[in-house]
Order: C-alpha cells, then structure tokens, then sequence
C-alpha cells in the first residue's frame, strides 16, 4: 500500500456540494464503470441463496473436470465435479465479507489508535506510533503469515491477520489529521466549553476525521480482498470444504496443465472485483480529497501558448528601443471563466534603461514581465494577441530553439524568491556553471572559474568556497546574489526583475537594489522591474509604468510621476509609502478590491475605487492619452500638478 | 555524511531489538505446549518435562528471551525438526534464493516504474498517459498468483519458452544463463504490483515538481526540455520516491511468498509456507526474523540514498 497525505476537510462545508459530489463522481465514467460492476458483483453475492444454482460443495466424480460451458454447467466443473459458476458466486460472497469486515476492523482499530494519539499527543502519542512503527518495520504480508502461523490456517485467523497488519496504515493517516484538528479554534472552543475530551474526540473530531477514513477504506479495501484471498491460494485461509475465491485457485493450481480454467475463473473475479473497487476507490479520493484530483495537477508545458488571430499582429513601434513590447494580451482559461491578466500593454524599453511596473497583487504586472519570453505556465495561460519585439525580431513568432538560446542569454531574469527560485537539491556552483555552459560551450573548469568571477561580481564574500554551498546553506541576500549572479552570466542585454527583493529584509533589499544599479551602468543592461513598492521604484527606474487590472494606467520618467501623479490610482499607490521622518501622516489604504480580471466592467477598472468617478467613466474605451513623448495617463479626469485624489 | 550514515545505523539498532522481541513474543503466545506439539500427543509426562527443560521453557519469559537472543548472536537459531538441520543454515540458503528474485524485481520495478512514472506526466493527458495510466490499474489489481499461473499457462506450457518451475534445471543447469532463464517469468510477475505503485507515484511526484519555481528558473535559464525534465526535475522527484521503493522492498519480499510457491522457487516464502503447515515454528521463527531484519537494512540503505540526493536532509 502506498501511503497518501490527505488534507483534513473543512470544517463547515456547504450543504449544496453534496449532491455536486454524486454528480462529480457519475461524471468519472472509469468511476462509474468501476461502480456499475462492483454492484453487479455485489447483488450476485447477496442474492446466491435465492438463485437456481447448483449446491457449491455436492461432490460428483463422474462429472468431474468438465469444460466450460457444458451442459447444465456453464462455467464447468471441477476436480470434484462441482459446478464452477455455484461455486464462484458462494466464494465470491465469501471473499467479498471476509474482505470487507477486514477493512472494517482495521478501519476501526486504526482509527481509534490514531484518533486517541493524535489528540492525546505527549507520551501516549509516542508510546502508540512507536508500537505502530514496529510493526510497520515488518513486510506487511510476512507479518500476516506470521500472526497465521500462531492462530493456525483457517479463514477467520487470516481475516484476523490482514486487518492487523492494515491497521497501521490507519492510524498513521487519522493521527496525522487529527494533530492537525485538534490545533484548531473549534476544538479550543469546545474544549472551553467543558466538553470532555471524549465528547470532543467523537463528537468535534470524528466527524471531520471521517471523509479521510472512507477515503482509506476505499483504497485499501481491495488490497485486503486480495490479501486474503492469497492467503487462502497458499491454504492458509478458507478450508475445505469452505471455499473463497483464494482457495479455489488454490486447488485448480494444481490440475493446472490439464485444466486451466478451474483456475482461471475464480482468479478473474478476484482480478474484475479488486479493479472495479480501485476504479470506485480512485474516483471516490478525487473527490473527497480535490488537492488529488486530477486537472489540479496539470504539467505547464515549456512555453507559454501563443494563439495571436493572424493579420493582427502589430508593427513594432516608432521607438528604437531593445525590448519593445506591442498590445500584448494574456489570458488564464480556468474552467470556463476566462481571466484577462495582461489586456493590451505597450512596453519600450531602451538600453541601459531601467523602466520599473508597479502595481498591487493581480495587477498582472508579474505575467506582463512572464509573457515576453514564455514562462508563463500553460495550461492554463496563453499569449492571445501583440507582439514582444528583441532588437526587432518577433518574439511570440520564434522557434522553441531560438526561444531557448534567447532565455538566459540575451534577457535574464531574477525572480522573486531566491529560495524557491534556486534548485534546492544543486549546489550554487552547478546551477551557476549550467546557466554559463548552457548559452557558452567551455570546459567545466574554465566555467567554474567564470562562476567563481560572477559571484565576486555580486559581492559575495570567499566566492570560490561558495560554489559548493547549496541554496539553503545561504542567506536570502545572499541567494538573490546568486540568482543575480546567474541572470549575468551570459552578457545580458535586457533584466527582467520580478519583484526581487520583496523577500528580502530592507537593509539587504538596499544592497541589492544598489548592486543591480551598479552593474546595469557597468553593463549597459536594460532592466524591466517589476515591483509593488514606489520606495524601490525611486531607488533605481528612470521612467515607470503603473498597472491596474491587467492594463497600463499611468507612464512618465520616475520624477515626474512621483512629484505629480495624474492617475488618482497612482496618487493612492503613492500615498500608502510611508515616508521617513513624517510619522503623523495618514497611510490610507486604497479602498475596496482590484477587479477580478475574468469579468471586467466596460470602461475604467479603477472606477468603483475611484473619488473622482464621472459618468463617462463606465463605458467605452479609454485611451493611454500621451501628454509628451514619455508621460501618459488613462483618465478622464486626471489630477491637475499639487492636486490629491 | 559518513557521520549521518553512522547515525543512522545506531538508530536501526533499537528497531533490530524490537523485532526480536517482536517475534519471540509472536511465538511465545502460541497457544498449547511446544514440547507436545514437537513430541506428539502421545508423548509421556516425563518426556514432555524434559523436553520443556532442554528448550528453557520451565523459566520466566525474559529469561528465556535472553537466553534466546545469546544464542541468535552465537548464529543459533535453534533446530528444524522437520528437517533436521540447523534453522540458521536452512534460512540463509533459501534467503539467498530469495534475495536472487526479490533484488531482480525490484531492480525491475524501479526501472520500468519511474521511467512509466515519467512518461506518463510528461505526457500528460495524452496517448501514453492514458494507456500507462490504465495498465498500472490492471496491474495494482492482478493477483499475482494468478499472474503467475497465466504467465506459466502462455510462456511455459504453450509457447515453451521459459521453464515453469524451479530455480535451476535439474540436468546439465546451475549456470547464469540458466538462472535466468529460470528467473524471467517469477521476477516479472513479482514485479508487476510494485511497478504500478511507483509509476503513479512518480507521476504525481514529476507533476508537483514541474510546478515549482525553480523549473521555471531553469527555463528561463534557457536549458533544453530534455535536461529540465530528466535533471532538474527527476531529482527532485527521486527524492520522494526513494522512500517508497523502500517500502515497496517490504512487498517485494513479502509477494515473494505467493510467486515462489507458484513457480516452486526454493526461497524463503515457500519455506514459510511450508513450515507454518507443518508447524515447524522455530523455522518461522528463524524465517521471519530474517526477513524483517533485511527489511529493516533496506529502508536504512533508502534513507541513506535519499540523503544524498537531497542535502537539506543532512
């Protein structure tokens, strides 16, 4: 069995998901393929007293090994001459109990141990999971034939021995769950309340608890049907003359070579029963257990999807610029809903340049900086419009190859979280002398050299002592160094900065700030940066771009902007800095909420924040209306210079 | 790294001394009297008592425990009546055997596991998903004797080309290749089971993995598709597999006890078998002992291997 980590349910759930969850399941047709036999199986077994069959242990010996299906004898007799079918169907009725009431009392037991140590934790925790883990250091079947060898052969003590060894698996999945509950206000509450901790363990806990119970039942119950018959095919379980379906191809084992079909039948049910139990078992998890489901786990293809109609492909712009980014639109299909994250930015970046793009989270200011080079993951992503130009050349019409030799080699990126960003299992040395190796073919120690040279270039102290460091031997400056280091590696003419040093502390965030400052006029490297914060901004951007709902609101030089906001959602970005040395000023929050992208009103997103809401704001086009060759601003009623929003 | 290895091994130790307790407990609470069951129930009294004396069953139950484990450390593990021969040296002979088909489907499962594990979340969705997807299904839910018996029916009766039974040909074997060609079809039908466990495992285990930031770094680092998938993210996958091939050790043996019966391999699970329908219980006893503690050694060299994959662990 293999063990699954399954998260605790909520603890109110909405009644109307119930029936969404019969209907979620009927929608898996393998689930309900699975389910459609397993009944069928089912009402077989249940109804073999009422059915015209043969009696399953009359003996024949004139009949014996007769061929399927003979007359009187569709499924043939056996070495005895009992009629198969009559047979199958009473083993299967036996197997199908022996199976489930195993589940059940290893469900029981399991659970009940998990439950008191979960909750109980200290000592009597550790005393149950100690004990749990012994016998988990035991092969799981080998335990069993131990605990036969001590009861004797005989189909209760392999009932017995199954459900033991399973309740292990048990306990381990309720504990973990009920350690995590039993944290939670609800049970404090309870707790509070003077409820014993028995009323609180079967009457708060138990039910949450449940769903993981039936999820575990449901995966383990067909390993158990299995178990069991295997140890009646070794005639350790059922005894003659008691059959299961075990012990039937445990006796035909033996007339194999003269006649297969003894054993092959009952062999098929227990293989038809314990598939369409995992089928159920399967759809059953996905369901209760939606972190599992299938779609969540989607693989993100190595390049963003680019689905632009043909003929609306825009040129690039006047502005000779290194990076000059066109109408781009990006989108998210989940479900049906579709989010417009990037809808129509326009981009020019110069060399040597730094242009920063602030905005709050979900601006779309982080999938505008994925998109020029296809990082963002699809699904569910993909390009649907503009176009991305390097030193004029398309980038949303490249090839995969070009695409590669460009990513980290003519634009570098540095990402937010050195800690997540760096491959946690490669020291800095390897992932420093890939990237270099990657875009320029030298020999390893030429390349550890010029990883050794990019770390000083950072300021990172005894560089050539670092390279064997792994990531989380490092500090957070100091990993950001490292993926600056690495975003320099091959000469780059264009940095996109995804919020990099908003992870990081403020006085390391200055250091940074300053290095990236330093080597981009040592350099000559255009930088995009993007960020939330206009503090970094007037740290290091010559101009600025402020995005609101997937859209460019507001452009101008970074003085400009800064001293005269003319988009009051800048004004109120601006607002919320908190300014040194003044600390009676008022840091207002910008009321209300960004739109959620997939439902955009007609008109200006910022309208339901904004003081200076007119009619004409909530419909039609707006345009960025450039005032100069770099200020613009999307509004109908801008602020006028020393105005406040 | 030596040092966590070395620490490891002390940690072990304690599991090793449970496990004994374990199995002495398991075969002391066996009900009735070993000597009559030994002697027959027409044993006199006297023989009985004597019998009891020489076996240390007249002492308390620590006692004799001790006594028990002095003499597992001297290689004792006491004598199969119904072979008449050591336990110790009637378990490593068949262990061996064992060892022999276990390590070759497990040697099996991990490869073709992970490699379906791979496939199948590269291909996400796809042809190959699908089809992978629907026979580690098939095979989770196959008994393995009946497998086995199916495999013997096509392979060996039918087309004749592995032998049925047995680990080597009674005439003119004993040599590699004939060990193979004894070994084919058990360590293919033993192996099935776990495949299945892994590949889906590793499945889910790339599919995690390909979400995190760090594949997005090394795309945007500009390495192949190829060197991502396979370096970057396998590494990481591996590291939460590791383990699970561990435990799939433990099944591995333990199915062993099915295929060997059915393909009459002279392993330790036939012996088990063999001996619980006899009653031979110091044989179990020895058996399983055995088995556990190589278990045990086998989830340490797990651990160990999945500390060198990931240094955070350290």
């Amino acid at each position: 069995m293999t063990e699954t980590t399954l998260s605790a349910p909520a603890k109110t759930k909405p009644r109307s998901s119930r029936p969404g969850t019969l209907a979620l399941l009927l929608n898996n047709s393998l689930a309900t393929g699975g389910l459609i036999v397993l009944v069928l199986i089912c009402l077989l077994a249940l109804a073999a007293p009422l059915l015209p069959l043969a009696d399953p242990d009359v003996t024949a010996p004139a009949d014996r090994l007769m061929p399927v299906f003979s007359e009187g004898h569709p499924l043939g007799t056996d070495h005895l001459g009992r009629d198969i079918l009559s047979r199958l169907i009473w083993g299967t009725r036996v197997s199908l109990a022996v199976g489930l009431s195993a589940t059940i009392i290893a469900a029981f037991f399991g659970s009940l141990l998990g439950l008191v140590a979960g909750y109980a934790g200290g000592r009597t925790d550790t005393l149950i999971m100690r004990g749990i883990d012994m016998v988990m250091a035991f092969p799981y079947i080998l335990l069993a034939l131990a605990i036969v060898a001590v009861l004797g052969p005989g189909l209760l003590n392999a009932l017995y021995a199954i459900a033991l060894v399973n309740i292990p698996f048990f306990a381990r999945n309720i504990r973990g769950i009920t350690l995590g509950l039993s944290r939670r206000e609800f049970v404090d509450a309870a707790r509070l309340s003077g409820k014993s901790p028995v009323q609180i363990l079967f009457l708060e806990i138990l039910p949450n608890v449940l769903p993981v119970i039936v999820i575990t039942m449901s995966t383990t119950v067909g390993w158990m049907i299995l178990e069991t018959a295997g140890l009646s095919f070794l005639g350790l379980g059922a005894q003659p003359p008691q059959a299961d379906l075990g012990s039937m191809l445990g006796e035909g084992r033996k007339i194999l070579f003269t006649a297969p079909h003894v054993s092959i039948i009952p062999g098929l049910m227990i293989f038809a029963l314990v598939m369409s139990i995992n089928l159920f078992g399967d759809g059953v998890r996905d369901i209760l257990d939606p972190r599992l489901r299938a779609g969540s786990l989607t693989r993100p293809v190595s390049r963003t999807a680019v689905e632009r109609a043909v003929g609306d492909i825009p040129a690039p712009s006047e502005k000779s610029g290194v990076l000059d980014v066109r109408q781009m639109r990006t989108e998210f299909q989940i479900g049906s809903s579709v989010y417009k994250a990037v809808g129509g930015v326009d981009l020019n970046l110069a060399e040597g340049e730094c242009l920063g793009i602030v905005g709050e989270s979900g601006s779309g200011k982080s999938v505008t900086a994925m998109s020029i080079m296809g990082l963002v993951p699809t699904p569910p992503g993909r390009i649907v419009g503009g176009a991305a130009y390097l030193d004029g050349e398309d980038l949303f019409a490249a090839g995969d190859k070009r695409i590669r030799d460009l990513r980290g080699g003519s634009v570098a990126y540095v990402f937010q979280d050195p800690l997540s960003t760096l491959h946690p299992l490669f020291t800095v040395g390897d992932q420093l002398t890939e990237a270099i190796t990657t875009h320029q073919p030298m020999s390893g120690s030429k390349a550890r050299d010029k990883a050794i040279e990019l770390l000083s270039l950072v300021r990172i102290p005894n560089a050539r002592e670092r390279l064997s460091a792994y990531p989380h031997e490092l500090s957070g400056g100091m990993r950001q160094r490292v993926c600056i280091a690495m975003a320099l590696a091959n000469d780059a003419k264009v940095l996109i900065a995804d919020e990099p040093t908003t992870a990081l502390d403020v006085t390391v965030q200055s250091q940074i700030l300053t290095l990236m400052n330093g080597l981009r006029r040592e350099r000559n490297a255009a930088i995009l940066f993007i960020t939330h914060d206009f503090g970094v901004v007037s740290a290091i951007c010559d101009r600025v771009a402020v995005m609101y709902a997937g859209r460019i609101v507001e452009t101008g030089t970074t003085e400009d902007v800064l001293a005269n906001p003319r988009h009051p959602y800048t004004a109120k970005l601006i607002e919320c800095v908190p300014v040194l040395g003044e600390p009676e000023r008022r840091l207002d929050a910008i009321e209300g909420r960004p739109p959620v992208v997939n439902n955009l009103p007609a008109g200006c997103a910022f309208a339901d924040r904004c003081p200076r809401v007119g009619a004409s704001c909530r419909s039609g086009e707006i345009d960025l209306e450039m005032s100069s060759d770099t200020r613009g601003v999307r509004c109908f009623f801008p602020l006028a210079p020393g105005e406040t929003a | 790294m030596a040092a966590y290895i070395a620490r490891r091994l002390l940690a072990a130790i304690p599991v090793l001394f449970g496990l004994t307790i374990i199995v002495f407990l398991i075969m002391a609470m066996i009900p009735g009297d070993p000597a009559t069951a030994i002697l027959g129930s027409y044993a006199t009294p006297e023989n009985v008592e004597k019998l009891n004396r020489d076996l240390g069953l007249d002492k308390s139950l620590p006692e004799q425990y001790f006594i028990w484990i002095g003499n597992l450390f001297q290689g004792d593990l006491g004598r199969s009546y119904t072979l008449n021969r050591p336990v110790l040296d009637e378990v490593m002979e068949r262990f061996s055997a064992t060892l022999i088909l276990a390590g070759t489907s497990l040697i099996l499962c991990s490869v073709f596991g992970l490699l379906a594990g791979i496939v199948s979340a590269v291909r996400q969705y796809g042809w190959a998903d699908k089809i992978i997807t629907l026979l580690v299904l098939i095979g989770i839910s196959t008994p393995s004797f009946w497998l086995g018996l199916l495999l013997i029916l096509v392979f060996a009766v039918n087309l004749r080309l592995f032998p049925a039974s047995g680990m080597y040909a009674i005439y003119g074997g004993g040599d590699l290749p004939d060990l193979l060609h004894h070994l084919a079809l058990p360590a293919l039908t033993l192996s099935v089971v776990a495949t299945g466990v892994i590949a889906r495992l590793t499945r889910t285990a790339m599919l995690e993995v390909l979400r995190q930031d760090y594949i997005r770094t090394a795309r945007a680092k500009g390495l192949s598709e190829r060197k991502v998938i396979y370096k970057h993210a396998f590494k990481s996958a591996l590291v939460g597999v590791v383990p699970v091939i561990g435990i799939q050790a433990g099944f591995v043996i333990g199915g062993a006890v099915y295929i060997e019966t059915v393909f009459q391999w002279p392993g330790i699970g036939s012996m088990l078998v063999t001996a619980i329908s006899t009653r031979d219980l110091l044989l179990v006893q020895g058996g399983v002992l055995v088995v556990a503690a190589a278990y045990v050694l086998f989830n340490l060299l797990a651990d160990v291997v999945q500390t060198i994959l990931d240094p955070r662990l350290r």
